[in-house]
């Protein structure tokens, strides 16, 4: 019997638009490569305009930690690379040529050779980016000794896809992946898992200590399930990996390549069939959207879900570290009397309309923000949708302040952004907490560094 | 509503910068909100937000006083026609309060709008609705004969010396309204306090004494519990009736907008400290008022009002969870301390909350520092 955590606070957005669960796989021409995916990375360019690049090449390295390396997802030619001001780039676009030619890396024998090894074929093939460290939600760093490492295998969110579905077929690389992380981590792995699910991938999984997780968004997001199962105090360092990565990471060592392959759900109201794609990573979008849009503009492409994700434009790319796409409609529109006048189109936390009457109804929400930016007035509201032993209101007012000492005291270093995503959806003051936090992270971790 | 639009789009570049009207920006800005929802998208975090905003949680709470108030303005007809011994039909009397009381409601919100107003203006942000409930609050918690100059001053001082100066709602450190009341209570006495005040155009023979003053008169007032739950006797405009309050109070712990927390404790505070002057009745015989059921203390004079729509205030409590049972607890307790066993005041609800708003702070301090040490502890068990 795994032991089990039940999560009592929180919410489950209900959104119209969830992925049907069939796959189709989609061949993109462009991909692109983005360095504002990471925070506080700056990229140091490897390749330039023109070059040949295969599957598994050093694209761009990390300024600050030149080992750390990004890789072409596919092979073909560096078309573009695009800057914003002050020449900071923005997307390293490559023309795939079909061809799926690719970096082979050599893993013969790998189950017998040291972690050290094991390591710098993970930095070399670009995989090592998969690793995350909290405390600052960064990738991680090769030399440290992580006190555990944590995998979230499912995902709560509004939309999010079906981690079960996506796994599907990767049964023998997640478990190579986690073998291959036992090694390098040299410490516990815990896997956290949805109560109900029965996918083996995951129950069966050897080498871990499986968990079971129960109740509403955010009980997946992986910093609730640490802070549940061994909370981060200051100085310590937890690793954690998406289990498709995981599957990345397994793939590596028994392939001896970079398997860029991933599947992502497209979701979303505004999506006319809504299902599941294996595409390579950092593919665009618009060949997952072609045809497949309810309407012809106002609407808004996120990379990611609706409470995290990165607004793409209709030419992007999917980010990094998600998998999947969710297209809603914009909110320019002003609503006359929006304030008073209770909308069924509208979803609320509060009993103060009348959703709470509709608690089955999926929802069409678009981006418009209802309302303006006030102080905080309203108290213990953020508590409701916080399942962390941890001041939130607080935590946020010391940040406002920039006192470190009392930001490490409220607990800063067992946060990171998606965890505040609830808090700042329900926000009655409409204040913009997830950069907040992202704020305060920074503040810490330049003071620690 | 397309023809409101399009004069407010008419009058939107008079008020932009560089428009002729730049200084009513902040004015122009609150009516436009207050018709259209702001067409504000989302451009950091998360991409959808919930339907709620201040305007609607604050509305809420106008609508949870509009029972108090509704019967505060018959009762103040009422006590005119019984003080002066006519009959009068429930419209008469409803007319008449409606009558005395509205200008008081239009003071208060003419007066602290106009300085939000122009404080919004200075500041450069938006006008915050914290006023439309304070707006209300105030001349709900006034003597009805309050003159209106008296009010505007109030108002204008609260505002800014309670609020604006400490840098607007959300800031402020104690109640806004209360503040007001007390501002009044010291600087005008003869207009808040004693027997002339309560009742409007009194008859001279009538006592008009409010069921409090009394008390602590040494007198038990002619009221059975009834009157006390249905509120037709003498006193502030929005606090004598029990049952509207009550409604109110329904109103705003269904929708989560007040903390069933703070009420619950304020009342479980004021319900104690009665029941402890009740145990020392027996030993002091002279003073009647310590034998008051304690129940009745709840129902009287400004306890209710106070523990519905005063101490509630989120801004002004605690912030913790455990801190709001300590926060509402001891300012009940306190309110019926303050009350009984002075000799000046006959009421100790405003008192009592003001001194528990400027030590909510103090309170989440401890709370938060229980937390704090939890986390050191756990830091030091593990290393």
């Amino acid at each position: 019997m795994t032991k089990q955590i039940k999560i009592k606070r929180g919410l489950d957005i209900k959104l119209m638009g969830k992925a049907e669960e069939k796959l189709q796989t989609i061949k993109s021409k462009r991909y692109a490569l983005k360095p504002t995916d990471f925070h506080g990375l700056f990229p140091k360019l490897l390749v330039k305009v023109g070059d040949q690049v295969q599957r598994g090449t050093p694209v761009y390295s990390d300024k600050n930690r030149d080992y750390i390396k990004f890789t072409s997802p596919v092979s073909g030619v560096v078309a573009d690379i695009v800057r914003g001001e002050k020449r900071k780039i923005f997307e390293i676009i490559i023309e795939s040529d079909g061809s799926d030619s690719f970096v082979k890396f050599d893993v013969a024998d790998y189950k017998s050779k040291s972690a050290e090894t094991l390591k710098s074929l993970l930095v070399e093939s670009g995989i090592w980016a998969y690793i995350r460290q909290r405390p600052y939600n960064v990738v991680a760093n090769p030399i440290d000794k992580p006190n555990a490492i944590f995998i979230s295998a499912f995902d709560t969110a509004p939309l999010a896809a079906n981690v079960d579905f996506t796994m599907q077929g990767k049964k023998e690389a997640f478990q190579a992946g986690i073998n291959a992380l036992s090694k390098i981590g040299n410490c516990k792995i815990y896997l956290g898992i949805n109560s109900q699910t029965r996918c083996e991938t995951f129950t069966q999984a050897q080498g871990v200590e499986v968990i079971g997780f129960d109740g509403p968004h955010p009980a997946g997001n992986v910093g609730i399930q640490i802070h549940h199962v061994s909370p981060i105090n200051k100085g310590d360092i937890y690793w954690t990996v998406q289990p498709q990565d995981v599957a990345t990471i397994g793939n590596l060592f028994l392939k001896g390549q970079y398997d860029s392959q991933l599947n992502i759900a497209v979701c979303g109201s505004e999506v006319k069939n809504p299902q599941y794609y294996t595409v390579n990573r950092g593919s665009e979008v618009a060949p997952l959207l072609k045809d497949n849009l309810k309407v012809e503009d106002n609407f808004r492409i996120i990379s990611g879900n609706v409470l995290t994700g990165t607004k793409v434009e209709k030419t992007g790319f999917i980010s990094f570290y998600h998998n999947s796409l969710t297209i809603i409609p914009e909110g320019f529109k002003r609503d006359f009397m929006g304030w008073l006048i209770p909308s069924p189109e509208k979803h609320s936390f509060y009993r103060t309309s009348l959703s709470w009457l509709m608690p089955n109804k999926e929802y069409r929400l678009n981006t418009n923000i209802n309302g303006g930016e006030r102080a905080f007035v309203f108290t213990g509201e953020m508590e409701k949708v916080f399942p962390m032993n941890i001041y939130p209101m607080q935590l946020l007012k010391s940040i406002i302040v920039e006192d470190i000492d009392q930001m490490e005291q409220l607990g800063i270093y067992e946060v990171v952004e998606e965890d505040f995503a609830l808090c700042e959806y329900i926000s009655t003051s409409k204040i913009e907490i997830q950069d907040l936090i992202r704020q305060g992270l920074d503040m810490v971790r330049k003071e620690m560094s | 509503m397309k023809a409101i639009r399009d004069i407010l789009d008419s009058i939107k570049p008079h008020v932009q910068k560089g428009g002729k009207f730049h200084a009513l920006h902040s004015f122009y800005d609150a009516i436009d909100t207050l018709m259209f929802v702001p067409g504000t998208t989302t451009s950091k975090g998360s991409h959808i937000r919930d339907g709620v905003d201040m305007k609607r949680t604050m509305f809420v709470v106008v609508i949870a006083l509009i029972p108090a108030l509704l019967f505060g303005m018959w009762n103040v007809g009422a006590m005119h026609f019984v003080s002066n011994g006519y009959e009068a039909t429930f419209l008469q009397s409803f007319w008449y309060g409606f009558i005395e009381v509205l200008p008081l409601i239009v003071v208060s919100y003419g007066v602290g709008l106009t300085v939000e107003i122009i404080f919004a203006q200075f500041r450069g942000h938006e006008v915050n609705e914290g006023f439309f409930v304070s707006g209300m609050l105030i001349p709900l918690v006034l003597p009805v004969t309050t003159p209106l100059w008296v009010v505007a001053i109030a108002v204008a001082f609260a505002v800014v010396f309670s609020k604006e100066v400490f840098g607007g709602t959300g800031m402020n450190l104690v109640n806004p309204a209360l503040f007001a009341r007390a501002f009044l209570f010291f600087a005008y006495p003869s207009f808040m306090s004693g027997d002339f005040v309560w009742i409007s155009e009194k008859a001279d023979a009538f006592s008009g004494a409010t069921p409090l003053a009394e008390l602590a008169a040494g007198n038990t007032p002619n009221l059975s519990v009834l009157d006390m739950l249905i509120g037709n006797y003498s006193g502030s405009i929005g606090e004598s009736s029990f049952i509207a309050i009550a409604i109110g109070a329904a109103i705003l712990l269904f929708t989560g907008v007040a903390s069933w927390k703070v009420m619950t404790s304020f009342f479980l505070g004021g319900l104690g400290m009665g029941l402890l002057l009740n145990v020392f009745a027996g030993s002091f015989p002279d003073n009647s008022y310590l034998a008051l059921p304690a129940f009745q203390h709840l129902l009287l004079g400004g306890f209710a009002f106070g523990g519905v729509f005063m101490i509630t205030d989120p801004v002004t409590a605690a912030q913790t969870e455990t801190g709001k049972w300590i926060y509402g607890f001891l300012a009940g307790f306190l309110a019926i301390m303050v009350r009984v066993l002075n000799p000046a005041y006959p009421e100790g609800v405003m008192l009592a909350i003001l001194l528990m708003n400027v030590f909510a702070p103090t309170i989440d301090y401890y709370v938060v520092d229980s937390n704090i040490n939890k986390r050191l502890k756990r830091a030091k068990v593990k290393a």
